[in-house]
């Protein structure tokens, strides 16, 4: 039985011993730049220059995207399928979204260079008349964008939020739906004022799980983001993200100091993750407690 | 929408002594294939309060749950025969208008995770009823004081519902069906889960509300029945086995099975 | 009157919020089945025999296929076990067994923050733990970052599966003077022998997806990889660099190796989840 008790203990050891190596191999840029690692946007390597920023920028501007488009479509689609549909359609479809979940990322990323860009290519002058006034629409359109990675991502986190609300909603006490419906709700009433309340906790819970997800993405964001390390206003513009930069850079990355800067970015996006996810646990535990 | 000549069968039907509000002519009910109820036919007089009772599973619940249509949520359910209420049956009727006639409070105390106040609104609101912001007060408080509740609570309307005791909890329910001003009142076994004195609490309140209202409640406990019902039902196997002034039912049953039943010679 | 306009408008919304989720339903589903519709046929089209067999070509040169990528895979995937499955499943059996108290909260809570840690991140951990002072690409070092990968979900799955075994079966074993130990290896475990296993697979089959933290691990490798020692290609990789790489017959072999990979990513899924189904109405 010991052996059981080492193994358990060997997984606080390998998390500590994972958030220690990222730890004393970034010390060189931490003490060359401080915090201005965070707060500078020029990422220069020839110079030995290196500001996060337009990374952390790019990381948290595609994970809202995703988010904007992921939240409305995949709760509205937990609540159907938990409330509405007649249960075999829900479980049929449930199966086949939970499948969508298991599609490894660099095929999202396949299917976002060869269908997405392309596509986004043609709806681009009809998306620019409807929301060209806005600076985030504004300026050229190559194809490859903050707003192409942010697109890639909905449909990655998508799956999750459904697979998790719809438990989450299920699990919500048939009595509250009865207290509704007795007092003459309709379907829909019942939906908004009973169960959707007692769920909003679990629910923000499987948005915020999808969005550390989300932000730790690699493949497929690296794949359509445009790789540059630029802040534009505009989504339309390329851009990059943490994971994408280290993807991309950190085989060639020469002298210390690079590698060691592109560990320090892996380490910002390991707190960005941790932080994230902690949150997402501290909501679903909240949630499976139940009442306020 | 003529009830004449639908009668109940002789000998279930009970002394008159007031004029219906509900009328059951030979309801039958099923989940799947399961028959669950056995051509029931009853009538419910108004501002009386009606008793089912009866051992678990005979039925009493379910046919409580057909007189607010509440069975159709469940999947796979079908119901054949008439209901009236006043004489129209519930069965073409509009069900959110139906539920709104004839409330319903539940064995469990199921209070929505808002405040007591926003409890109290919620059928209001939905139902186009809550008016302006004094009158909605006002009937929030109206509601509360039908309930017995006001006075406990009136300091905290705003707090969270949850913060109430299990029986003040009951009594929140029954204020948040008396709200939108139901003719009758469904309560399924609504004492199971409270002590003797929220129990006591919530049976002098069934003697109150039954000026206004028609009541129907379901119990597993034969003392409340004989306590708080004018008239009462005996159900077995999901059959209506007698039906009569629950004076009568207790003292002087006409089948052998209600009083091996009230006798605890059964179940 | 007032009122049945009311009502009249409850319905409206009531109705119009049936059709908005619904359409949410068939968006989400009808973009799976386009990518599976698409890449199957797509994929499928350009897919040969020649895929499983040959070696990559030259630049420049078409044909060639990435058996070299699946024999890699492959070897990833069988270190990645024996690493992450071992470790895994033994703390599950401790979860399950002795989960209470601090310990186990802090284990728990620690492999969920594992779970969360993006394969990147996995990917720069196994880079400076093995490929820094080695100061090569490896196999090895691919298998570890998968393998550590592996750990949490193991943990988890099989700490579910293990728990799901009702406690008469253990108390029935012990009751006959079996110890603990006895117990949860003679009877507990095997009993939730299918579960468990269900769950390997559909760990396996995650990881064998993972393309990031190969990037600067296992590398890549034109030829065949020897031993454990050197860089070895890898079929998520080989999509990857088959996919932004300019040339369209490469395009076409990234689009084969997706075929391949989803086919047995979701082959395997398809038969765990259905293998759990039917098992839990077994149980019931």
């Amino acid at each position: 039985m010991g052996i059981t008790f080492l193994c358990a203990f060997s997984i606080l050891a390998i998390t500590a011993y994972l958030v220690w190596e990222l730890w004393i191999n970034s010390v060189l840029p931490r003490h060359q730049f401080g915090f201005n690692f965070l707060r500078t946007q020029t990422w220069d390597p020839v110079a030995g220059q290196f500001g996060a920023l337009p990374f952390i920028y790019g990381t948290l501007v595609t994970s809202a995207v995703a988010l904007v488009i992921a939240v409305p479509l995949g709760v509205g689609s937990a609540v159907f399928l938990a409330e509405l549909a007649p249960p075999a359609l829900s479980d049929a479809l449930a199966f086949l979204i939970e499948l969508l979940a298991a599609v490894p990322s660099v095929i999202y990323g396949l299917l976002g260079i060869f269908i997405l860009v392309p596509g986004l290519r043609i709806i681009e002058p009809y998306l620019k008349a409807v929301l060209g006034w806005t600076p985030l629409f504004s300026g050229p359109f190559y194809g490859v964008s903050l707003f192409s990675a942010g697109v890639v991502l909905s449909v990655m986190i998508v799956p999750f939020i459904i697979s998790i609300s719809r438990e989450v909603i299920r699990a919500v006490p048939n009595d509250q739906r009865e207290a509704a419906l007795a007092l003459g709700a309709t379907r829909w009433e019942t939906v908004w004022d009973a169960v959707l309340p007692f769920a909003s906790r679990g629910i923000a819970g499987s948005i915020f799980l999808a969005l550390a997800r989300s932000l730790g993405e690699t493949m497929a964001v690296t794949m359509v983001v445009g790789n540059d390390p630029k802040i534009k206003a505009s989504l339309l513009a390329p851009g990059y993200s943490i994971a994408a930069v280290i993807a991309n850079e950190f085989t060639e990355a020469t002298g210390e100091l690079y590698t060691q800067s592109l560990i320090e970015l892996g380490l910002v996006l390991f707190a960005l993750t941790v932080i994230i996810n902690g949150a997402a646990r501290l909501m679903m535990a909240a949630s499976e407690r139940g009442k306020v | 929408m003529s009830s004449t000549g639908i009668q109940p069968p002789a000998g279930l039907q009970a002394p008159k002594t007031a004029d219906a509000k509900i009328r059951a002519t030979n309801l039958n009910f099923y989940y799947g294939n399961f028959h669950a109820l056995h051509g029931i036919s009853m009538e419910i007089y108004e501002k009386k309060v009606t008793a089912f009772i009866g051992p678990s599973g005979c039925g009493k619940s379910t046919f409580l749950r057909t007189l607010n249509r509440m069975n159709e949520t469940v999947r796979g359910t079908r119901v054949e025969g008439t209901i009236l209420l006043d004489g129209e049956n519930i069965f073409d009727q509009e069900v959110s208008n139906l539920r709104r006639r004839v409330g319903m409070v539940f064995q469990r105390s199921n209070p929505f995770p808002k405040s007591i106040f926003d409890n109290v609104a919620y059928g209001l609101r939905i139902n186009g009823m809550a008016g302006t912001r004094n009158e909605l007060r006002d009937k929030v408080e109206h509601s509360l004081r039908r309930a017995a509740l006001w006075e406990e609570v009136k300091d905290k309307l705003d707090q969270s519902a949850y913060g109430l005791s299990g029986g003040q909890q009951q009594r929140l329910c029954i204020a948040r069906g008396l709200a939108v001003n139901p003719e009758v009142l469904l309560l399924d076994e609504p004492c199971s889960a409270l002590d003797p004195i929220a129990t006591a609490k919530i049976e002098d309140l069934i003697f109150q509300l039954k000026d206004s209202c028609t009541i129907v409640i379901v119990t597993h406990s034969m003392q409340q029945a004989a306590r708080v019902a004018d008239f009462t039902g005996f159900f077995l196997l999901g059959k209506l086995i007698e039906f009569d002034a629950t004076t009568v039912i207790f003292k002087n049953p006409a089948k052998k099975e209600t009083e091996d039943y009230i006798t605890g010679r059964f179940g | 009157m007032t009122g049945s306009l009311l009502l009249w408008r409850r319905k409206a919304v009531n109705i119009a919020m049936l059709t908005v989720t619904g359409m949410c339903t068939v968006v989400a589903a009808g973009i799976l089945i386009f990518i599976l519709g698409y890449l199957f046929i797509h994929g499928a089209a350009s897919l040969n025999w020649n895929f499983f067999t040959k070696l990559p070509t030259p630049v420049g040169e078409t044909g060639g296929g990435m058996a070299n990528a699946i024999v890699g895979s492959a070897k990833l995937l069988l270190i990645a076990s024996f690493i992450g499955i071992p470790i895994g499943f033994l703390a599950g059996v401790y979860l399950s067994e002795f989960g209470e108290g601090v310990f186990a909260f802090a284990v728990r809570y620690v492999t969920d923050l594992l779970n969360g840690v993006p394969s990147i991140v996995m990917g720069i951990f196994a880079y400076t733990i093995i490929v820094l002072p080695q100061k090569h690409f490896s196999t090895w070092a691919g298998g570890i970052a998968l393998g550590v990968m592996m750990i949490p979900i193991a943990v988890r799955s099989s700490e579910e599966f293990l728990r799901a075994v009702p406690k008469a079966l253990r108390e029935g074993s012990m009751a006959l003077g079996a110890s603990r130990a006895q117990a949860i290896f003679t009877v507990v475990i095997p009993a939730a022998k299918n579960g468990i296993i269900t769950g390997v697979m559909l760990n396996i089959a995650r990881v064998s997806g993972e393309t990031a933290p190969l990037l600067f691990t296992s590398f890549s490798n034109r030829y065949w990889s020897e031993g454990l020692n050197q860089p070895t290609a890898s079929l998520p990789v080989m999509i990857y660099t088959y996919a932004v790489a300019p040339y369209e017959d490469w395009h076409q072999q990234a689009w084969s190796a997706g075929f391949v990979l989803l086919t047995l990513v979701l082959g395997v899924n398809v038969f765990a989840r259905l293998v759990l189904a039917r098992n839990r109405h077994v149980a019931r």
